[in-house]
């Protein structure tokens, strides 16, 4: 199992177990996972409704493309530990993580 | 119908012309029913002309592998025999229903559509401008706070303050350099990942002091009386500064909104639809929606979902086109293409 903790929009840690193998990004597992996301564009980088504050692991994940890198420079709430869980693969290297929603509408 | 005129009258407007509004109008056509299609953009194919004209897509039936733009062209081949009409590069804005249940559709720029049924095919909905979070933003739109550069010489002369690290930021912050009194440039980095060459000459221009370059900070207020006279800039280092504007430009980029469909009456549910999965009709009698913007139990965002819905919904609004004819099924293969 890979395990991630998520905060949501209130500021409550819960954690999230994921089976290893699960070919998902993490957006899909956090709207499967019941947690309020509009993921409008459907994961393609486009509407930033899914982004997330990596507030622990982000040197584990793989860097963003240049995609995923222009989005994030026109946000105005991003920062440097920002991503857009739609372009974020769920894999060992993201266990122990933990993701702050932000809440984009 | 005519591309022309301002009043249009067909036998279904459909709003969208992405794959699952051009389709829409191949399944109309077998049922002999007429449409004109409205959409924002100033181009058809919706998403995939817009977006990812040349991404391959590989679940369409048929197609092991096909590019965004080339589906849209083939889409535009296969109606071409019902010659729909188009208004492109307009929004719609409202909807009426008269007494005898016929609807009326109006679009920002006054075209009006009669028509039996409205389909609505939109998609993500329109791209409207990303707004940060600060304080009574909202309040200062239209009275100094504007999301796009529409009229230049409004700024004329004025104090401009533009907040953003995008190509449109850079872009309009060289353009309005020429135009304005004073043009401060407020973004979050420290760099710029626009087009070089925009980035090269905008910190040129704060070298020689033509414009002011404010970074790793961010617009967290705005203050006036009627009208926006200050904003409040927050460095990452906790400093604050305070400056005298006239104008307050955000420029996040788009994001893809409902826009005036959330104001129709229409059952929505996170920004899309709810539909009857029976015909993809609506709350409202005579409308439908059909592609990503619906949604109901097991919906799937998929082209060829899209295309399947459309089928059945022509098939539930031919009663609302021809009420006193009985709908009769039939294939192409036997009976084929009828132009009109």
């Amino acid at each position: 199992m890979i395990k991630i903790i998520v905060e949501d929009n209130q500021g409550i840690q819960k954690p999230v177990e994921i089976p290893e193998g699960i070919n998902l990004n993490l957006m899909e597992v956090l709207k499967a996972s019941g947690y309020d996301i509009l993921a409008t564009c459907g994961g393609m980088a486009l509407c930033a409704t899914c982004q997330v504050e990596v507030m622990h692991g982000l040197e584990c994940l793989p860097p963003a493309h240049d995609q995923e890198m222009d989005m994030l420079d026109i946000l105005p709430d991003a920062n440097a530990s920002s991503r857009l869980a739609c372009q974020l693969r769920v894999t060992e290297n993201m266990d122990g993580a933990i993701f702050r929603l932000k809440t984009n509408r | 119908m005519s591309d022309q005129d301002n009043t249009i009258t067909t036998d279904i407007c459909i709003v969208g012309t992405g794959p699952v509004g051009l389709f829409a109008v191949f399944e109309a056509g077998l049922l002999k029913m007429r449409c004109h299609l409205i959409d924002a953009l100033t181009q058809v194919g919706g998403q995939l002309s817009e977006i990812y004209p040349h991404k391959p897509i590989y679940d369409i039936p048929g197609y092991p592998q096909i590019m965004g733009q080339e589906l849209v062209d083939k889409l535009m081949e296969q109606i071409s025999p019902f010659h729909p009409g188009f208004t492109l590069g307009e929004r719609v804005e409202t909807i009426i229903q008269n007494d005898d249940g016929s609807l009326l559709i109006t679009t920002n720029e006054l075209t009006e559509v009669h028509c039996q049924v409205l389909l609505i095919a939109g998609g993500l909905g329109c791209f409207e401008p990303r707004k940060p979070s600060i304080d009574r933003l909202a309040d200062f739109e239209g009275k100094g706070v504007t999301y796009m550069v529409r009229n230049p010489e409004l700024f004329r002369d004025r104090n401009v303050v533009i907040a953003g690290g995008g190509d449109s930021a850079l872009d309009w912050t060289l353009f309005l350099s020429d135009v304005a009194a004073k043009v401060t440039l407020v973004h979050r980095g420290d760099t710029f990942r626009g087009v070089p060459d925009s980035a090269e000459k905008v910190f040129e221009l704060a070298k020689i002091g033509k414009i002011d370059l404010i970074l790793q900070s961010h617009v967290t207020a705005l203050n006036g009386v009627g009208h926006l006279q200050e904003v409040t800039i927050l460095a990452n280092d906790q400093s604050i500064t305070k400056l005298s504007v006239d104008y307050f430009i955000p420029l996040f980029g788009l994001s893809p909104k409902l826009g005036p469909i959330a104001d129709w009456g229409l059952d929505v549910i996170q920004s899309a639809i709810t539909v009857n999965p029976v015909d993809y009709s609506t709350n409202i009698e005579r409308v439908y929606a059909v592609g990503d913007i619906n949604t109901y139990p097991g919906k799937l965002k998929l082209i060829l979902c899209g295309f399947h819905e459309a089928a059945l919904m022509m098939q539930s609004a031919f009663k609302y086109v021809y009420p006193d004819q009985k709908l009769s099924f039939k294939y192409t293969t036997v009976y084929g293409v009828t132009a009109f």
